[in-house]
């Protein structure tokens, strides 16, 4: 049996989590203080993921950039293939909050939205 | 002057603004005015764009621009009016705000009730010690995270970050997240003053090494930053010659804490702590002044936006209760037990608490002032220990909590003290 210690990434408590693994499977969760705590235990010792968040250029809003983020998490690995597809993107004004600014973003799966506001 | 009148006047339209103005909304006055000096609300939320916002309110994970645009809404739903380019210049005890923007320059506001949310800025570069030329590629990591995120604009491509903020680490990612290469993060310390989630997925996730105990002792350039020297420190926070090491970059960011914004409550007459550089308050957030609030940085440092909505919405709830009874509100009664902070607690929020006039709970908020490790967090009613938790690991960095019973302070005879403490085991 193995043990890994981690630290939850999924708020700002920071809980310490330790995990059992037996044969390659994850048999137990400790130290979380919700739901989120475990899930990500069990994901970041199998295929850990992050959401990931940038800023994109806007043309004729009231701001020069727009905050962006992907939909859903994406696999670690991918992290700077999304940066390298995000950049030289341009939207138009007026971009709302949830408005698609990429989709299937560097084949993942997954959009990239707008987090912000701009008129 | 042009002289106005509102019910409550709320200085900041930041997360603890937003909150406040729409808790005292709901908890019955109309007449509510939020004042920003910014041109749109948000306050930081909006240069922080990456997640980790809002799990504890909204269930889900959320940005920083799309947590305040929850409250703007809400804002805009309760139809409370804000004017945005309005700096606020000065509050008087008798509660008279004066502000100015362009389209109305000078002008004054009488208010029965004031809530303070101004927010906090970076510490200054006092932070670098060392004599020389300061050559341009030196930044706060606020004011790199508002040029990167808001203007596009990337101050560097080789990056020493001194100082382990939560915002130098973001920071580290970011820019790293954009080409650059973060070379190290030097903290004083023995420890990191930022939140062990940011350290693990800011620097852990991009091998960016995080040298504790160490300082910059040499700056390279005299146009631009060419490179830094960073040595060793030892316990009295000197360098130990022969420790140090040199990096080459172009960019220096400075991420060293952040302090609350309070030049407007001083010269009120507001009395402050020492220790955060925010007001004292009661636990009903009300500061020595009645009907002067205080929720949010302005009052300590948060890492958690959750507990600034929170603690805000108890403000805006407190200050309407003030507008709608007046005098009646027992701010003036014998009965505040002073709340003491001692042996590796700091301070905490509230300063005092009203057995007669508190809720049925009430969470009183504190930092430490160093690592401790399996140690407990205790309680004292005079000398009578009533709590005595275990936490397995507590650090500066992150805020910590005590849950008071109103059942249990009431039924205490002749209470004269509470105190809080961090015991070994
Ligand atoms: C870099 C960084 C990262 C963070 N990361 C997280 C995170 O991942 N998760 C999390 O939950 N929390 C995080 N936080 C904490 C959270 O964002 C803050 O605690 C919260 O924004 C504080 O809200 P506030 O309203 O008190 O202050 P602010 O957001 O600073 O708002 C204060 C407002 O008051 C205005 N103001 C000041 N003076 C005046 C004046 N004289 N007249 C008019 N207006 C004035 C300012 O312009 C500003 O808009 C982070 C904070 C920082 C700095
Ligand atoms: S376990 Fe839950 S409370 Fe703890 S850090 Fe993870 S998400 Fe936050």
């Amino acid at each position: 049996m193995e043990t890994r210690e981690l630290i939850c990434i999924g708020c700002p408590m920071g809980c310490p989590l330790k995990v059992e693994i037996n044969n390659g499977e994850v048999s137990s969760v400790t130290g979380n203080t919700c739901k989120r705590g475990d899930d990500y235990a069990r994901k970041e010792v199998t295929n850990p993921t992050r959401i990931v968040t940038s800023s994109v250029i806007v043309e004729g809003g009231s701001l020069a950039a727009v905050s962006v983020k992907t939909k859903q998490d994406i696999p670690k690995g991918k992290i700077f293939d999304i940066m390298k597809a995000l950049k030289g993107v341009k939207v138009q004004a007026p971009v709302h909050i949830g408005d698609v600014i990429v989709s299937n973003v560097a084949d993942t799966g997954v959009d990239i939205i707008a987090t912000k506001n701009v008129l | 002057m042009l002289r106005q009148v509102y019910d409550i006047v709320i200085v900041g339209g930041g997360p603890a603004g937003l909150a406040a103005a729409v808790s005292a909304k709901r908890n019955g006055v109309e007449s509510i005015l939020v004042l920003e000096r910014d041109k749109e609300l948000g306050g930081i939320l909006n240069q922080c764009i990456h997640n980790g916002f809002g799990l504890h309110t909204f269930k889900e994970e959320l940005t920083g621009p799309e947590y305040a645009g929850r409250f703007i809404e809400q804002l805009e739903e309760e139809k409370i009016a804000y004017k945005l380019n309005t700096m606020v210049m000065d509050i008087s005890d008798d509660k008279v705000v004066t502000a100015m923007n362009r389209e109305d320059g000078m002008f004054e506001i009488q208010a029965k009730a004031v809530i303070l949310a101004m927010g906090c800025r970076e510490r200054s570069r006092g932070a670098l010690n060392i004599p020389g030329y300061r050559p341009a590629g030196i930044y706060s990591a606020g004011t790199a995270q508002r040029l990167v995120n808001m203007e596009g604009y990337m101050p560097g491509r080789e990056v020493v970050i001194l100082g382990s903020g939560d915002i130098g680490l973001i920071m580290a990612r970011r820019m790293t997240l954009e080409g650059a290469k973060v070379k190290v993060v030097a903290e004083l310390l023995p420890y990191s003053g930022g939140l062990k989630r940011n350290i693990v997925q800011c620097l852990d996730d991009f091998g960016i090494p995080l040298k504790l105990s160490h300082t910059v002792v040499d700056i390279d350039g005299k146009e631009r930053v060419e490179g830094i020297t960073i040595a060793q420190v030892d316990e009295n926070r000197r360098p130990i010659p022969g420790t140090e090491e040199h990096y080459t970059c172009d960019t220096l960011l400075l991420s060293c804490g952040l302090i609350p914004e309070n030049e407007i409550s001083s010269s009120l007459g507001v009395e402050m702590s020492p220790v955060t550089s925010g007001p004292l308050v009661n636990e009903c957030l009300e500061t020595n002044i009645e009907g002067v609030f205080a929720c949010g940085n302005v009052l300590h440092v948060h890492d958690l936006v959750d507990f600034v909505s929170e603690e805000a919405g108890a403000a805006g709830k407190h200050a309407a209760e003030y507008v709608k009874n007046g005098a009646k509100h027992p701010s003036s009664d014998a009965k505040d037990i002073p709340i003491t902070a001692t042996q590796g607690a700091r301070y905490t929020v509230p300063k005092t608490i009203n057995p007669d006039r508190m809720d049925e709970k009430h969470i009183v908020r504190f930092r430490v002032g160093d690592v401790y490790k399996n140690c407990y967090v205790s309680v004292y009613l005079n000398d009578q220990r009533v709590i005595h938790r275990k936490r397995p690991v507590m650090a500066p960095g992150e805020m910590e909590e005590v849950v008071l019973k109103k059942e249990e302070l009431a039924a205490f005879p002749d209470l004269t003290q509470i105190t809080v403490k961090i015991e070994e085991a």
